[in-house]
């Protein structure tokens, strides 16, 4: 078993009405199956309002399954005692740097999760200094966390999440409000992580350009998983796509465009990189 | 004019200052507070003088920073000056047009009040700059501990306080975006009668309490995400102990004390 197995999970929104009468029933996750191997870099892609968020809070045991089960290291996230456990193997890292920043100077907020977990004073220090570095804002440390940009403010609290010691990151839309310099900072330190230290990322996005290098794709809608695979296999599918209101990487576009239009090109070309290679080889064949 | 607030900023710099236990620090605006409000007569004010020159000098903040907190309440000083020109009465007459008098000793409270006001924040701002709000909290905390006994939830509110200096600038900066946006509508958050103004303000507050729930939803939702459950079972990055300079700066700030409660008793 990976270290995180979904199995038939379903969440449900319940609004009550004054009297607590059950109102409406709003299926935000349905019969969802998941299973991510250790190390692995995976992608959740997605429309507004598919169950994405919904999905991200319950790795964390934010929310509890109303149906099926999660079990994240093994530990089935329903049952109170696991709790703690989960929120150390799993971390999160959310849309908003602002709303998630605790402490007024940048190593105080890296150094709030360990504080929590009871973790002695100087090995607190140790890892405030490793996650910091990990993500490249050591020389911030003492900086307020409001005079940072919004992908300094959300490369620190992935720090913080890592001083945690997690095995597994789980970052919902954490490039959403940040401009293009931002969320390639932010990007980049994820890839790191997951090379170097070999955590666990499960990246939710609506941006197709950052599900390109994932280990496997997830994508929802409507609360279900609907598409799955590689990288490669996802993006090969545009009209599919489409008719989950998602976009496709440029190259892709214009790829499978040209395609149509006649040229003899493979699917799934996923980066700019590999469509200029294609038309090479297309031009070469061409003028032979 | 609202950034101006620099209401729980911490200034960066390894000054010694810098490095006292926060409980001294809280401790020492107390006294210095009660000081200014102790203190009579020219040494008496040469005294708390030099005591706030020296801290100015020691804790290595550049001074305007120290003075940038006065500009928010300039008009409050200026008011209290005025009234203590023209309402206190003396003997020695100076100047004297219909209901409007000034006395020798109008002159002299007016005089004082001002020092009094800037002494009073500048010295805070000695310690709120030198201290980051979680210090400062943390500081509050183990000072207050034993009230926890009687069950006040002293880790609670230090928690809230700290979050809610955390959060200042944000919504000050929050508050002057909201403000522009209405302003490019045609809102005038300047003229009109009191209530016109006050009336005025509304589509400012909703749109700011709205995010301030919001903000309030997501922090506590990171919060609980990141293993917290209240004070208990918690470490702490900087526990707090006495140094020997913590002891120094308490004998030298009741020596101060002292000081000034001397030059009071025996001038
Ligand atoms: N607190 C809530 N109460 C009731 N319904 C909710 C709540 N939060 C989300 N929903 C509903 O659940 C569904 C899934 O929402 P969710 O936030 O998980 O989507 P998402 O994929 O994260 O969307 P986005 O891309 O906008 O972040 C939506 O239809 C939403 O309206
Ligand atoms: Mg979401």
């Amino acid at each position: 078993m990976g270290i995180i197995k979904a199995s038939k999970l379903v969440f449900e929104y319940i609004r009550r009405d004054e009297e607590g009468n059950v109102d409406s029933i709003q299926t935000a996750v349905d019969h969802v199956d998941l299973d991510v191997n250790e190390g692995d870099f995976i992608v959740i892609l997605g429309h507004n309002g598919s169950g994405k968020s919904t999905l991200a809070k319950q790795l964390n045991a934010l929310l509890i399954p109303s149906e099926g089960t999660l079990w994240v290291e093994g530990k089935d996230t329903k049952e109170r005692e696991n709790v703690r456990d989960v929120r150390r193997t799993a971390g999160m890292v959310f849309q908003n740097p602002d709303n998630q920043i605790i402490a007024s100077v940048v190593e105080e907020d890296v150094g709030f999760g360990p504080e929590n977990l009871g973790v002695p004073t100087e090995e607190i220090w140790k890892r405030v200094e490793e996650s910091l570095t990990s993500v490249g804002m050591l020389k911030f440390r003492r900086h307020s966390p409001n005079k940072l940009s919004g992908g300094q403010k959300q490369r620190v609290a992935i720090a913080g999440v890592m001083a945690m010691e997690p095995k597994c990151i789980v970052l919902d839309e954490p490039t959403a409000m940040l401009d293009p310099n931002g969320r390639r900072e932010v990007l980049s330190a994820v890839h790191e992580l997951n090379r170097k230290k070999g955590i666990t990322v499960i990246l939710i996005t609506h941006y197709m350009e950052e599900a390109v290098d994932a280990d496997y794709i997830y994508v929802m809608d409507e609360g279900k998983v609907v598409m799955e695979g590689l990288p490669k296999e996802i993006f090969s599918q545009v009209e599919e796509l489409k008719r989950h209101r998602l976009d496709v990487p440029q190259a892709t576009l214009l790829a499978y465009e040209l395609k149509k239009a006649g040229l003899p090109l493979p699917d799934g070309i996923l980066t700019r990189q590999e469509l200029a290679e294609e038309l090479e080889r297309c031009y070469v064949n061409y003028t032979k | 004019m609202l950034r101006d607030i620099t209401l729980g900023q911490y200034y960066p710099a390894d000054s010694p200052v810098h490095k006292l236990d926060p409980r001294v620090k809280l401790f020492g605006a107390l006294v210095y507070i009660v000081s200014l409000f102790v203190f009579r007569g020219i040494f008496g004010f040469l005294l708390a003088t030099i005591f706030l020159l020296f801290l100015i000098k020691i804790c290595q903040v550049p001074f305007r920073f120290m003075v940038k907190g006065l500009k928010p309440i300039v008009i409050l000083m200026v008011f209290t000056a005025v009234f203590n020109l023209f309402l206190t009465p003396g003997k020695q007459v100076l100047f004297h047009y219909g209901i409007l008098t000034i006395t020798m000793e109008g002159v002299k409270n007016a005089a004082f009040m001002l020092v009094r006001l800037t002494y009073l924040i500048v010295g805070t701002s000695v310690m709120t700059l030198t201290t980051t709000p979680n210090q400062l909290t943390d500081g509050l905390e183990k000072a207050l501990k034993p009230l926890s006994k009687v069950g006040v939830p002293v880790h609670a509110v230090s928690m809230m306080m700290s979050i809610a200096l955390r959060f200042i600038p944000i919504l000050i900066e929050e508050t002057d975006i909201i403000m522009k946006a209405q302003m490019a509508r045609g809102a005038d958050f300047e003229e009109g009668s009191l209530i016109v103004r006050a009336k005025n303000m509304i589509p400012l507050l909703v749109p700011l309490f709205i995010s301030a729930f919001r903000r309030a939803d997501d922090l506590a939702m990171a919060m609980e995400a990141r293993c917290y459950e209240g004070g208990e079972g918690r470490s702490k990055m900087r526990p707090l102990s006495y140094r020997r300079m913590d002891y120094g700066a308490y004998l030298l700030l009741f020596s101060y004390l002292g000081g000034i409660i001397a030059l009071r008793v025996f001038l």
